[in-house]
Parts: C-alpha cells; sequence; structure tokens
C-alpha cells in the first residue's frame, strides 16, 4: 500500500490556480484549499519570514522562557545565561513530546517530563536519563551522540523591543526584510520601554489570510466599522497615505488627525447636546497626540502574520496564528510605555473598547472573514477583486486602495512559488 | 438593613441585571448602575496577574450608554442574544452602603439560525451601593474564565 497518493490529501500538488493577469485577482479556492494551507506552514511560516514570537520584556532576565507557535508549529523563546535569546521548537528530539506545558516562566533547563531527557538554553541535548543503562544494563547504543540531537533553531532578532524568528537560514536580517519605510514606522511607535497591559484571544471562523488582508485593506475601514460615522466622530480632513516594501508583504497605512478641530468640535457639542447623535461621553475616543507628529491611525503589517497598531493612544500588537484551513486565533496584545501616569493608562485603556474582539471599531473584522469563509463553502471556483487603486503594490499617497492587498499576494506568491 | 433584606435585594439587582440583557433590555442596563462606576470584562489570566486590560470596559452611565447605543446603531454583527445562568449568589462582606458580592454565571449564545454554543463562563465580582431606594451596581467585574472569545463581543456579559 502506497502512502504517497491522496489517501490524506496533504500531499496532494495544490489545487490553486493562479490567473495570469498579476496581482489583481485572487482565487477563491486559496482560502479553503487543506493542500494549500499545508504547504503555507512549509513555504511561508518555516520559510524565508520573519516571524513575531514574543516581547523583548516577557524574556528579561536569563532563564525566562515563552512557549508559543511560527503557524501551527510550537516553539520556545528562552534568554540564556549570556543574554542572548534563542527560540528553538518545542518537541523534544526523544519521542517528540512537548517539551514546555506552561506559557511563560523561568528555568535553569528544560526536561521533558516524559523521559526526563534535558536540554540547556540554547536548545542543546545536555541529559538523558539512563543514558549509560541501569546495572550496566540496557542504555543507548556507543554510536549515540547527544550533539547530534540538538532542537532544530529559529534565528532571532529583536526590534524596538519585540522579538522576532524565522526557521531559514536564507532569510535576510530583519531590517533588510522590513524595509526602510517599514522598519521607520516601527520604530515610530515603538519608541520607549513598554509593558504589558493585558492580552487577549480572538477566536475567527476564517482562514488565516482574509483576517491579514483584512488589516491591509485601506479601504473597508469607513464602510464596515460606522461607529466613527455615526457618532459624527471628527474625520475632518485626514491626510494619510500607504507605504509598502519592496517584496509587497509589509506595509504600514497611516493617517492624521486635526487634534486640536476635534476637541473644538466635542466641546460645540456637549453644548448642542444633541445626544441623539453623540457619544454620552466622549472618553472613549479622547486622545492626545503623543507622538507629536498628528498621526492618530498607524497600522503596520510584517508578513505572514504581525499586525502593530497606533490607533489613537491604544498601542497593540496582534498575531495572526492559523489553526486550520477555516481557523484562525488572533491574539490582542496591548501595550503601555513605562513613561505612562496613570492619566494615560487610562486614556489607554478607555480607549480600549475601540480595538479588540469588543472594540468599536474592529469587531465587525471578526466575523466578515467568517462570512466570507461561509460563502465560499462548496462554492469556491472563480477569482475575487483587488483592484482599487491599480494593479501594483506600490506605496500610494491615499488609502482609497487594495495596494496592500496586493503586496500581501505579490509576497505570497513568490514563497509558494505561483 | 438585615442580613437576609441585604442577600434579596442583591439577588433581585442581579436577575433584573441578566434579564435585561437575555431579553433585548438593554437600554434598562446603564441604569443598574451608579454613575460614576466601573464595568469591566476582563480574563481571570489578566485579572489574576495584575493586568488591568479588559474587553469592555466603562467608567461611566454615559459609557455604557453608549455601548448600547452602539450596538443598535453602528456595530455590524449576527443577531443573537444569550441565555445566563447564574450560579450562587454569595455576600462576602458588607462595607458601609456597599455590598461585595461574589457570583458564578454561565452565558450561552443563540445565533438568530439557532446555533447555540457555550459563549463564555465566569465570575462577577460586584460592589452594590444600597445607599439608594434602589441597589445599583457601583462595580461589575466579569471575569471570564477563558481568554478566548469567539467571533466577536457584542452585548455585554
Amino acid at each position: 500500500m502506497s502512502f504517497s497518493g491522496s489517501l490524506s490529501g496533504v500531499t496532494a500538488e495544490p489545487n490553486v490556480q493562479w490567473p495570469s493577469n498579476g496581482l489583481s485577482e485572487v482565487p477563491f479556492r486559496v482560502y479553503t484549499d487543506q493542500a494549500q494551507y499545508d504547504l503555507e506552514q512549509e513555504r511561508i511560516f518555516k520559510g524565508p519570514t520573519w516571524n513575531y514570537l514574543c516581547l523583548a520584556v516577557e524574556v528579561a532576565k536569563p532563564g525566562d522562557y515563552v512557549a508559543t507557535t511560527v503557524g501551527e508549529t510550537a516553539v520556545i523563546v528562552v534568554r540564556d545565561a549570556a543574554g542572548a535569546i534563542n527560540a528553538f521548537v518545542n518537541r523534544c528530539a526523544h519521542r517528540g513530546n512537548l517539551l514546555c506545558l506552561q506559557r511563560q516562566g523561568n528555568v535553569r533547563e528544560f526536561s521533558c517530563i516524559y523521559h526526563g531527557w534535558t536540554y540547556d538554553l540554547l536548545g542543546q541535548l545536555t541529559g538523558v536519563a539512563f543514558e549509560h543503562g541501569v546495572q550496566r544494563q540496557g542504555g543507548m547504543p556507543a554510536e549515540f551522540r547527544k550533539d547530534e540531537h540538538a532542537l532544530p533553531r529559529l534565528r532571532t532578532e529583536e526590534l524596538g523591543g519585540l522579538v522576532f524568528g524565522t526557521f531559514d537560514p536564507a532569510t535576510p536580517d530583519l531590517q533588510t526584510y522590513l524595509g526602510p519605510d517599514v522598519t521607520r514606522g516601527l520604530l515610530r511607535v515603538m519608541n520607549r520601554p513598554v509593558h504589558l497591559l493585558g492580552r487577549s484571544t480572538q477566536v475567527m471562523p476564517n482562514n488565516w489570510k482574509l483576517y491579514f488582508e483584512n488589516v491591509k485593506d485601506t479601504y473597508h475601514a469607513s464602510i464596515l466599522h460606522l461607529f466613527l460615522t455615526t457618532f459624527r466622530i471628527n474625520r475632518l480632513s485626514m491626510p494619510g497615505g500607504i507605504y509598502i516594501d519592496r517584496n509587497g508583504g509589509n506595509h504600514y497605512s497611516y493617517a492624521k488627525l486635526d487634534y486640536a478641530a476635534e476637541d473644538a468640535d466635542y466641546k460645540a457639542a456637549k453644548l448642542r447636546a444633541d445626544s441623539d447623535v453623540s457619544l454620552h461621553d466622549n472618553s472613549v475616543v479622547e486622545s492626545v497626540d503623543e507622538y507629536g507628529d498628528s498621526i492618530s491611525v498607524q497600522i503596520l503589517t510584517i508578513f505572514p502574520g504581525m499586525v502593530l497598531q497606533q490607533v489613537r493612544n491604544t498601542i497593540a500588537v496582534r498575531v495572526v496564528r492559523p489553526r486550520g484551513v477555516d481557523k484562525t486565533e488572533l491574539d490582542w496584545i496591548h501595550l503601555g510605555f513605562d513613561t505612562d501616569d496613570e492619566a494615560m493608562t487610562e486614556r489607554r485603556l478607555r480607549q480600549g473598547n475601540l480595538i479588540g474582539a469588543a472594540g468599536y471599531i474592529s469587531m465587525e473584522d471578526g466575523c466578515v472573514g467568517g462570512f466570507v469563509q461561509r460563502a465560499l463553502h462548496y462554492n469556491d471556483d472563480g477569482s475575487g477583486l483587488v483592484m482599487m487603486g491599480g494593479h501594483e503594490a506600490e506605496s500610494q499617497p491615499f488609502r482609497a486602495s487594495e495596494a496592500a492587498i496586493r503586496g500581501f499576494w505579490k509576497q505570497y506568491r513568490t514563497l509558494m512559488g505561483a | 438593613m438585615d442580613d437576609l433584606g441585604i442577600r434579596l435585594g442583591v439577588q433581585e439587582l442581579i436577575g433584573a441585571c441578566t434579564d435585561c440583557i437575555d431579553e433585548d433590555r438593554l437600554e434598562e442596563w446603564p441604569m443598574l448602575f451608579t454613575d460614576p462606576c466601573k464595568y469591566l470584562i476582563i480574563s481571570r489570566a489578566n485579572h489574576a496577574a495584575g493586568l488591568r486590560q479588559g474587553v469592555m470596559y466603562a467608567a461611566s452611565r454615559g459609557m455604557l450608554l453608549d455601548r448600547v447605543m452602539a450596538l443598535r446603531r453602528a456595530n455590524i454583527y449576527e443577531p443573537h442574544h444569550y441565555r445566563h445562568i447564574v450560579g450562587p449568589i454569595r455576600v462576602q462582606r458588607v462595607e458601609g452602603s456597599v455590598a461585595v458580592v461574589h457570583s458564578n454565571f454561565l452565558a450561552a449564545r443563540i445565533m438568530h439560525d439557532g446555533i447555540t454554543d457555550l459563549f463564555a463562563t465566569g465570575r462577577y465580582l460586584d460592589r452594590i451601593d444600597m445607599s439608594g431606594p434602589q441597589y445599583r451596581f457601583s462595580e461589575r467585574i466579569v471575569v471570564l474564565d477563558s481568554e478566548k472569545i469567539d467571533t466577536l463581543l457584542v452585548i455585554p456579559l
């Protein structure tokens, strides 16, 4: 009996046919095909990409570790005695057992609960229980060498307090990967020491790419998210634009806000007291220009699965975790800065109502991908269109555009060989 | 007020709150709180770690009213409702005119097409103001057992 056929579906060739006319058509099957999903794990998440691992402050001291995932693959991130941050797969070399069961902690070494094999903080195998047998009976064969069984490592880099990892030795260094614009955007937001305000996970009934595209989609914001328009929250003259890196997959979009005009508008609204269309309590949107550059929204993505957001005074990392062809977990990691006083923390917490699973201007993103996924169920022939703002994936000084989505598909197709 | 009177008053307020959420009389919900107040939905993990970020937060009755107005007029989601089962309601202690009350809850989510899931379980940590003619929440912290939320959270818990 052969196992190389299509019995499991895993080894079958992908069924996705790409249109030949550029980046502005996306075959629907790319969101539904199991073989495509399996190939993404190999070529994208284990391929030449940088994946968010954790905050540097989460592994501040030697022995501090975080157990996380890159794509579907379980990995451990740990700071060693020399101060370096190491990452390796969370899988014992012996029988493949998970080494780390807790999400976070501090250890001197990693010890497998199953048969007691131990690893140091660099992922080197240091101990094998009963390696030489019991009373000279049993034990490992003479040719067994512990140094041939280190845990497969990821290369790590840190930028702006965020730790990234890559499986592929060929991945360029992080700043080269991001390009100068996206690097600048990341460092603009992460310009001071941060701490965790809290985290939550939103479970979405859709393919991971539908969410990642949504974040890159600057076209939908004022159409799907009616909160700001319904309550007439000032959106006067918000100049903005999109930066997309050379390979397409990383981007940031931004918009500016006239903070002084907005403040005057609230005061006027209070006088009018037309509570029918205005908020009872404006503190959910009352923001300060903490970066001093009038940018009130900056959404930045790092291919394949990280988002860094500044929405007014909310700062958050979102991590897109594929969990099957039609399931995605979105981790929200809310941040504050160590320089924040109580008033600033309270401001961030109140504005926190704008984002997350219950966010006034983000909750719809949790369901719209599921609506697409449902519509594609056994109806996934043909292609969708992403041609707003042209057919290319270049930076643009406006936001009524799908350029950043096209950029995603540019890098995706390069890595998938499509 | 005697202990039994407090327990009955507290039970009535918690029952009224559950009713107006589950029976879609959400406009009545903010009136069950003092102004200012604190309403926070937060995961057990964040709460235990002393982290303050939740998924829904209000510090005034106005913010509660805005939650209701937004879900009626602005936010887009599939119609659904909850069915809460609130478990033992226990008055932990009385501090002057404030009762500190803990209870457990299960909330099922019933979608418009009938699909029913266990949406959330957790604990209500309440501070109930008994100084007025009507008991009101001065603080209600909804501690969710899980930090995972399916799809979205729009109706308060």
